[in-house]
């Protein structure tokens, strides 16, 4: 493994390059599968890429009175966050043999910058609604993040190792924990995500962008890029975890099963997205600390006991 | 400047600025972005903050008192961005001409890049202007005022506190 591949690794495939276009893919099918509940058109294949273009030819407004650099640089901690988890993430999907030990909690440390960045963006920028929305965020972050480990628990016990290579070759989907873990996994994919119904930190209504309130221009972009990316990664990321079995089997069928459950779980996503309120913080704090985080308890005891 | 305004101009966001206005013009822009109309066929999606907009719709006379928020507002938008009035009210200040709190028509101290007739304009009128903009600016026969003008915007914002913080 020379230093140029690595590199060449990092910036096509399956980092950057990839992992954006991919994103910016998935986040047209969110737009379109929303279009379509709503009974409209919805935009073309290519508008995510029109707006992410536009948005690099639109000036930088830096508010008066933030933390300039740490307002510039925020975007950037989310955006390397999320194309190194990708890699390592496809890394272990396509070449099992090559992952290094812990690399799992790597991955989830890596998964978390995202929102990190957007808390620390939001307050550098000085707006109060900003810091209304970075608190928001932070509230967030400490209700769904334990769940989201003990999700990650289930696939752990049942593989009895915390290497991504290993893994990926069973099916906890396909048992009683491993269906309850990714029930609750997809609550929490939900809250990373900050969609509706855990939308509160962007909160359109009340905070008018929140979180992003102050952000234009190129760094704006770079923040719709990370969520489109992240949009792609976590559903992958629960695919590897609970239906990697399926995936990286021989033959072209596991893969295409894959892609249905990836599919499936995006498309879950957004059909909550359109059809629930957003909740306030206290409900999502309690509805994640209470049933999400008993639900996935119950899966790493059952797992525990072999089911 | 073809690049600019073909990428411009694939992907408005649209943020709307209503001021002093009888709320018609504005219940009609919002009857515009209803799945009916479905803009975001062409790009055209709604925002909530300044500083993402690409087109900035502006409806009512802005009194006294909202035309300096307005001003300052305005002045926070990031360039390129595009102004269009909605309604009369921006253009002439119609019915609220000779009221006691009527300022002068926002076309008179406001770079407007182009104007939307009607009282209120209906939301066919509205996608008709927006379209014919895109048009112009593509044809290269306007350019967007916020770039012919750098500093006007800044220039006019005023300073809060002389009149407006009472």
């Amino acid at each position: 493994m020379n230093s140029t591949r690595v590199f060449l690794e990092f910036l096509l495939f399956p980092g950057l390059l990839f992992t954006a276009a991919a994103g910016l893919l998935t986040s047209w099918v969110d737009r379109k599968v929303t279009a379509m509940v709503q009974m409209r058109v919805g935009p073309p294949l290519l508008q995510p890429f029109y707006d992410l273009r536009k948005y690099f030819i639109k000036e930088t407004c830096v508010p008066e009175g933030g933390a300039t650099g740490l307002f510039l640089l925020a975007p950037l901690i989310g955006f390397a966050g999320v194309t190194l988890a990708s890699l390592i993430l496809w890394r272990a999907l396509l070449n099992p043999q090559v992952t290094f030990v812990g690399d799992l909690i790597v991955l989830v440390y890596l998964l978390m910058m995202p929102a990190l960045g957007v808390v620390l963006g939001a307050f550098a920028s000085r707006n109060p609604l900003a810091s209304m929305g970075g608190s928001r965020e932070i509230q967030l972050m400490i209700a769904y993040e334990l769940p989201l480990v003990l999700v990650v628990l289930v696939p752990v016990i049942q593989a009895e190792s915390i290497r991504l290579g290993e893994l990926v070759n069973g099916t906890p989907a396909a048992t009683w924990s491993g269906a309850l873990a990714l029930l609750a996994g997809l609550a929490c994919m939900q809250a990373k995500l900050t969609i509706v119904p855990f939308d509160m930190p962007e909160a359109e209504t009340e905070l008018t962008g929140g979180v992003f309130i102050e952000y234009s221009g190129p760094p704006l972009g770079v923040y719709k890029l990370t969520r489109a990316m992240m949009l792609f990664t976590l559903p992958v990321f629960l695919v590897a975890l609970f239906f990697g079995g399926f995936v990286i089997g021989p033959g072209l069928a596991p893969k295409l099963w894959g892609l249905l459950a990836w599919f499936v779980l995006v498309a879950l996503t957004v059909v909550i997205r359109n059809t629930t309120p957003r909740l306030r913080t206290d409900q999502a704090v309690k509805f994640f600390w209470g049933p999400v985080s008993l639900l996935a308890l119950a899966a790493v005891v059952l797992a525990w006991m072999g089911y | 400047m073809g690049y600019t305004v073909n990428a411009l101009t694939k992907s408005l966001n649209v943020f709307h600025l209503g001021g002093s206005a009888c709320n018609n013009c504005d219940i009609e822009i919002l009857d515009a972005l209803t799945p009916r109309y479905d803009l975001e066929r062409f790009g055209i999606t709604l925002v909530g903050s300044i500083r993402h907009a690409d087109l900035i719709l502006l409806s009512g006379i802005f009194n006294k008192k909202a035309r300096l928020r307005m001003l300052e507002v305005l002045a926070q938008a990031p360039r390129p961005y595009l102004v269009v009035a909605i309604g009369g009210c921006p253009a002439s200040g119609l019915i609220f001409r000779d009221s006691y709190n009527f300022y002068a028509a926002p076309a008179d101290y406001v770079p407007i890049d182009a104007f939307i007739p009607g009282c209120p304009p209906k939301p066919e009128a509205i996608i008709s202007g927006v379209v014919t903009v895109i048009k112009a600016l593509r044809e290269g026969a306007m350019v967007p005022k916020c770039l012919g003008e750098p500093d006007r915007a800044g220039e006019m914002a005023p300073v809060p506190q002389a009149e407006g913080a009472a």
